[in-house]
């Protein structure tokens, strides 16, 4: 019970804190100039924007859950199950952000959860 | 305003340094922290000397640098690609940490990581065929 809380934190912390910080960005527009002196207002308007912000809690809700989580379950679970990552992250870009995501991109998409599944079982 | 096409190569110039850059993130990480060694209990006065121990180390510091560069320019390609295309995209960065630590930490790679790495391959591969701004709803 205490897992399955612990693991839905982190996976929905890191999802939706990079759904924020997506959000955040589209809200600045597209980058056009990539001088440092553009780059570095880029970021500072980033800063002043309250999604980027909430993104950034999300992220370290995600983060120190995974760490609270490591601390009694096996690793060899925990991170392969993370990659449920990138089919929250998918549904959250649908949903939240209504994004259009094709037949193409779901299949993708799935392929890659499996495969960060996979690749981290050790 | 840049055609389709043009945003296309864009996005993929900034995620090919984004995908660089979270692997060689975690492989030196990795590295650093194996040096430092591991946690042997979940205490606060022991995860605080582990902490020190980790910022002394320059593998550590090459490793967040990495990682800092990596989340700039997460948030530079996201202020006009979807979500849900750089998202898949970079996890190419999963396939690239096998393959680094094979070469670069020579760690032994088993059967199962390579087919994690054959999958998330085609994955990318798919994604890539999709457009990369179908544009947010707002």
């Amino acid at each position: 019970m205490r897992t399955a809380l612990f693991m839905s934190l982190a996976v929905l912390g890191a999802s939706g804190g990079e759904l924020s910080v997506s959000h955040a960005m589209k809200q600045l527009g597209e980058l056009h100039h990539f001088s440092p002196r553009s780059l570095i207002n880029f970021l500072a308007r980033a800063l002043r924007v309250k999604w980027f912000w909430t993104g950034i809690a999300l992220l370290a809700l995600g983060f120190f859950s995974l760490l609270a989580l490591l601390s009694w379950a096996d690793v060899s679970f925990v991170i392969p199950a993370t990659a449920m990552g990138y089919v929250t992250g998918a549904l959250g870009a649908r949903f939240l952000l209504g994004e259009r995501l094709t037949p193409l991109r779901w299949a993708g998409i799935v392929l890659v959860s499996a495969g960060v599944a996979l690749v981290s079982l050790s | 305003m840049a055609s389709a096409r043009t945003l296309q190569w864009k996005t993929y110039s900034l995620l090919a340094p984004i995908v660089f850059f979270a692997a060689s993130g975690n492989v030196l990480l990795g590295k650093g922290m194996k040096q430092v060694g591991g946690l042997r209990e979940w205490s606060p006065a022991a995860l605080l000397a582990l902490f020190a121990r980790a910022f002394s180390s320059g593998w550590i510091w090459l490793g967040i640098g990495s990682l800092l560069l990596f989340l700039v320019m997460f948030m530079v390609v996201l202020s006009w690609a979807d979500y849900s295309f750089v998202m898949p995209v970079s996890a190419a960065s999963y396939a690239l940490v096998p393959l680094m630590s094979r070469f670069f930490l020579d760690e032994k790679v088993s059967l199962l990581r390579w087919t994690g790495v054959a999958l998330i391959s085609v994955g990318v591969a798919l994604v890539s065929r999709t457009q990369a701004t179908g544009g947010e709803r707002s």
